[in-house]
């Protein structure tokens, strides 16, 4: 049996007829054809899959797509206005916080709501709001940097409390 | 010669605009028209006996347009071909399983193909996989490597004779008699090396396209080397390489786990044949935990023995490996531990030997590293069990035995010739940068106070940039170990380069870009760098691991881009109406000798190239190179570590990490920074938390993220990192390679750390992961 899904995504409305069973990170890939949104586990662990509900960053994993039945998402398609980089996603390029990117999208959804809900986090902050998603790749230096050189743009006052942020030699 | 304007400068990456935007290609996003869905129905025991598979009721099952079993791919696929094993020591090998995409009788280890099921939809291929009925006799299960090389032990192949799959001795232990009977100490300890699930958080994709009218097939994969896996799937089957077409846009991490070939890569080509659609596989993580090559799952029995004044004697190695059920394709390649064992220092004699276990577990193949983590940990951990035994300080030890600056390029005991090194400066930089004076006063301090503290350093060497085609030759069985580049200049000056490595996230799009703007004189901008196509650049591509992008592919593009200047010259002095000797090239300009304002600009050059030439010249501005290193080239570094182990809780939490590594010359110092970080990461996962667990009857324990645990950013510290730089003499460029040195280097550090903070309790050695449990336990046990 089919459901009607009517969400808007990135400031756009859709409509669709899903199985209850759907994903709403399959929603989002296979039948919007939005595929920014990446899966990287099966057991919500990895938060690759992380967009906002509501303004709130959620693992759209975790939730079918009649879930988000007249809700408003925003993927990381829709991060970027008019052309230009979001504060998070300008810092991950210029701190090189990412390498395969395939972690990236979940990351820079999570960390704009972390910076949301606190727009001067120290570093454990950072840490302790970031733990929900996992990097191969990084080794999550340049990721936390990134957040902290966002986090600067942004308007929060730089903190270099907590863990200092790492230090790149030899340049 | 151009004056160096972009190597080694911090150029942000020129892949990242559509990595953070939500515009990657991974295989995954992308789609055909009347795309279907393929599930593989697994095995759910280690071994057993393939009784019957009922697929009726999958067949029947909404979406499904077939289900396959190893009937149905006999005449499609042709095996065992399919997973061929590298002959790196061919005359040593004893057992050598064969193995088909799917299996057939006899199932070897928990998630190994039995049926394949292809639906409309992803979720319905899923379902009707459920459905599939497989009737299994079970067999006892060989799963301790120890037990697999008993006589008369069950058998992971109830075909084959037993389960050694090899048994290799590099040079016997006669060799090092006299280094033992002269020693004034010997210590002998066994490490563990657990096996360790690679998990790129792309786990592995594959989408295929045959084409029955034109006989053509393309396929879509998560890889690092899509020409191998052209060269594989084409000779499987039956098709020639011209007619197959790999392509691998944006891949999500490798880290060696998407190297040699998988089932799926024949499977779903095959139905793609078989159902005449594009056929789609998207490997859940459960599986690709269960599936993909494992890394590691090597126990090493080592002694070793010095003098009284620290001068290093003897090495004896057996390396004990695990191979899984079948051997992987570059599954050997893990014994250049036995070769490597002595790590950074001058020993009198080393012996060593390799034996090869077969067990019904996933295949193990080379996980970042692959051997030299494993080498230098055990040369690291003998180094400060030694220093322990002649009470002598691990710094001195060390430096007591590494060859001398001038002693490069230094030949060690197994014939290999290390290239160029600076082993003090790169320890003396890491003890500044540590302040290891004042940490073990505070050590000492801490430790009046029944603190567990420990410091532990990893003075390790690598070799990398494979490879010279004498050794890399024989070893892949014919295919040597080089790398190719092409670059395209077109009539307006704009550069298309095509390389035959690839891309998982090295950032060699921008790297790559450097070093051509460099040696061509254009703007990075002009330059367009590609891979991952097979339809496109040379005729083979080698790949991307082993820390080889830049040491051999790298070299490539600058010798590709030197003979597009060379034909340059020649297009210019046709233009300048001067003579071709008289040309100079700088800076992206040809002038006439002594003459610089008689110049034309490269792209005057190249429009002049498609135009009316001289005869004998033909038109074009392009070339192909193939680059063949003439040596390995070998990085090095000093990796220090502090730690302190909670008694109470078993748990060891890193307080201090410092890296100084050598990589010789620099193209990005961002991205060798980057590089360095994760491989640190993934180094402290394996020290700390990382370890496949199976039980008695090998079904797998930690299948998922809950479970099997990559560390998160809480369990990743503080890295302070600086650098040394010793240009290589192997290449041109000068340069290394840095890819897998942080996952090499860090295991030994953090593990002689701890072990030095628990050794007040007589604690000698720690194994890896030296979980809180493990050590909770082990102090208990020492304090008893
Ligand atoms: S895919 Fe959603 S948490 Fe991993
Ligand atoms: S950048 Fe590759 S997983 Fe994070």
């Amino acid at each position: 049996m089919k459901h009607k899904v009517a969400v808007t995504i990135n400031g756009r409305k859709h409509e669709h007829e899903v199985e209850a069973r759907l994903l709403l990170v399959h929603y989002l890939r296979d039948v919007v054809g939005l595929t920014g949104t990446h899966i990287g586990c099966d057991t919500s662990q990895c938060g690759a899959c992380t967009i906002h509900v509501d303004g709130k960053a959620i693992k759209s994993c975790t939730m079918f797509a009649v879930q988000a039945d007249g809700r408003n998402l925003t993927t990381i398609e829709g991060l970027a206005k008019e052309g230009k980089l979001h504060p998070i996603q300008q810092a991950f390029w210029d701190e090189h916080g990412l390498q395969c990117g395939y972690c990236t999208p979940g990351f820079i959804m999570a960390a704009a709501y972390l910076l949301e809900q606190n727009p001067n986090p120290t570093e454990d902050e950072i840490r302790r709001g970031l733990e929900g998603n996992l990097c191969r790749c990084t080794g999550y230096v340049n990721i936390v940097k990134s957040v902290q050189s966002a986090a600067k743009v942004m308007g929060g006052a730089s903190t270099t409390a907590g863990r200092s942020a790492v230090t790149a030699g030899g340049e | 010669m151009a004056v160096s304007q972009l190597v080694g400068a911090k150029i942000h990456r020129r892949e990242d605009p559509r990595l953070i935007t939500g515009h990657g290609r991974y295989t995954d996003d992308l789609t055909r028209t009347g795309l279907v869905h393929l599930a593989v129905v697994r095995s759910p025991h280690a071994h057993a006996r393939i009784k019957s598979i009922g697929v009726e009721a999958a067949k029947k099952s909404p979406g499904v347009l077939g289900v396959f079993t190893a009937q149905d791919f006999k005449d499609i696929i042709a095996g065992p071909a399919t997973h061929p094993v590298a002959p790196v020591f061919a005359p040593d090998k004893k057992v050598n399983p064969p193995r088909y995409p799917i299996a057939r009788e006899e199932v070897c280890y928990q998630g190994e193909p039995v049926a394949v099921v292809v639906a409309e939809q992803r979720y319905q291929a899923a379902d009707a996989a459920q459905l599939v009925d497989v009737e299994y006799d079970p067999l006892p299960a060989v799963m301790e490597i120890e037990e697999a090389m008993k006589p008369g032990s069950p058998k992971a192949h109830t075909d084959q004779p037993d389960n050694i799959a090899w048994d290799a001795t590099y040079v016997p232990w006669e060799a090092t008699e006299e280094a033992f009977k002269t020693a004034d100490v010997v210590v002998k300890q066994r490490i563990l090396q657990r096996r360790l699930s690679p998990n790129a958080i792309e786990s592995r994709v594959v989408m295929a396209e045959y084409d029955p009218f034109d006989k053509r097939l393309t396929m879509w994969m998560s890889t690092q080397n899509p020409h191998w896996i052209r060269l594989f799937v084409s000779g499987a089957l039956g098709m020639g390489e011209h007619s197959v077409r790999v392509v691998s846009h944006d891949v999500g991490g490798g880290f060696g786990s998407k190297i040699s070939p998988y089932p799926e890569d024949y499977l779903v080509p095959a139905v793609s044949k078989l159902v005449e659609r594009p056929v789609k596989w998207t490997e859940t993580r459960t599986e690709a935990v269960q599936n993909a090559y494992a890394g590691r799952g090597q126990i090493y029995d080592v002694e070793a023995s010095a003098k009284k004044d620290g001068t290093l004697l003897g090495m004896r190695v057996t390396q004990l490996l695990d191979c899984g059920a079948y051997i992987g394709t570059f599954g050997a390649f893990q014994t250049c531990a036995c070769l490597l064992a002595g790590g950074a220092y001058k020993w009198k004699a080393i012996s060593s030997r390799s034996i090869g276990v077969l067990t019904n577990k996933i295949t193990t193949d080379p996980y970042r590293g692959a051997g030299r983590p494993e080498a230098t940990h055990v040369a690291e951990r003998m180094i400060d069990l030694l220093a322990v035994e002649l009470k002598m300080d691990p710094v001195e030890l060390r430096r007591k035995n590494f060859p001398a600056k001038e002693e490069f390029p230094f030949t060690q005991n197994f014939g290999l010739v290390m290239d160029s090194g600076d082993y003090n400066a790169s320890l003396d930089k890491a003890l500044k940068l540590f302040g290891y004076d004042q940490m073990r006063r505070e050590q000492a301090e801490a430790r009046k106070q029944g603190k567990l503290v420990g410091i532990g350093l990893s003075t390790w060497i690598e070799i990398c940039g494979l490879g010279p085609g004498a050794v890399t030759g024989p070893a892949t069985g014919g295919v040597v170990l080089s790398e190719s580049a092409q670059v395209k200049v077109h009539p307006a000056g704009g550069v298309s380069i095509y390389v035959g490595t690839h891309n998982h996230g090295q950032g060699n799009d921008t790297t790559h870009a450097q070093i051509a703007a460099d040696a061509l004189g254009v703007p990075i901008e002009q330059i367009d760098i590609r891979h991952g196509d097979t339809n496109e650049g040379p005729g083979f591509g080698y790949g991307t691991y082993g820390s080889r992008t830049l040491a051999v592919g790298g070299v490539a593009i600058n010798r590709a881009c030197a003979k597009v200047v060379e034909k340059g010259k020649k297009v210019a002095a046709h233009i300048l109406e001067a003579a071709e000797e008289d040309i100079v090239f700088d800076q992206g300009k040809f002038h006439v000798k002594g003459a610089p304002d008689k110049s034309k600009a490269f792209g005057e050059v190249a429009f002049a190239a498609y135009g009316q030439l001289p005869a004998g010249l033909e038109q074009g501005l392009e070339a192909v190179a193939y680059f063949e290193p003439p040596n390995f080239v070998w990085p090095f570094g000093a990796h220090i570590c502090a730690v302190e182990v909670d008694a109470e809780t078993g748990n060891a939490q890193i307080t201090k990490y410092v890296a100084v590594d050598d990589c010789g010359n620099i193209i990005n110092p961002m991205i060798v920074d980057g590089q360095l970080h994760g491989g640190i990461a993934q180094s402290i996962g394996q020290a700390l938390y990382e370890e496949m667990v199976y039980d008695q009857d090998g079904q797998l324990r930690s299948a998922t993220f809950l479970d099997y645990t990559i560390p998160s950013m809480n369990e990743i510290p503080n890295i302070q990192l600086d650098r040394t730089i010793t240009p290589s003499p192997t290449n041109e460029l000068g340069v290394k390679g840095i890819g897998e040195a942080g996952t090499i280097a860090a295991t030994a550090a953090i593990i002689n750390a701890i072990c030095d903070a628990v050794s007040p309790l007589g604690i000698k050695h720690v194994d890896m992961p030296a979980t809180p449990d493990r050590l909770w336990n082990q102090i208990k046990e020492a304090r008893k």
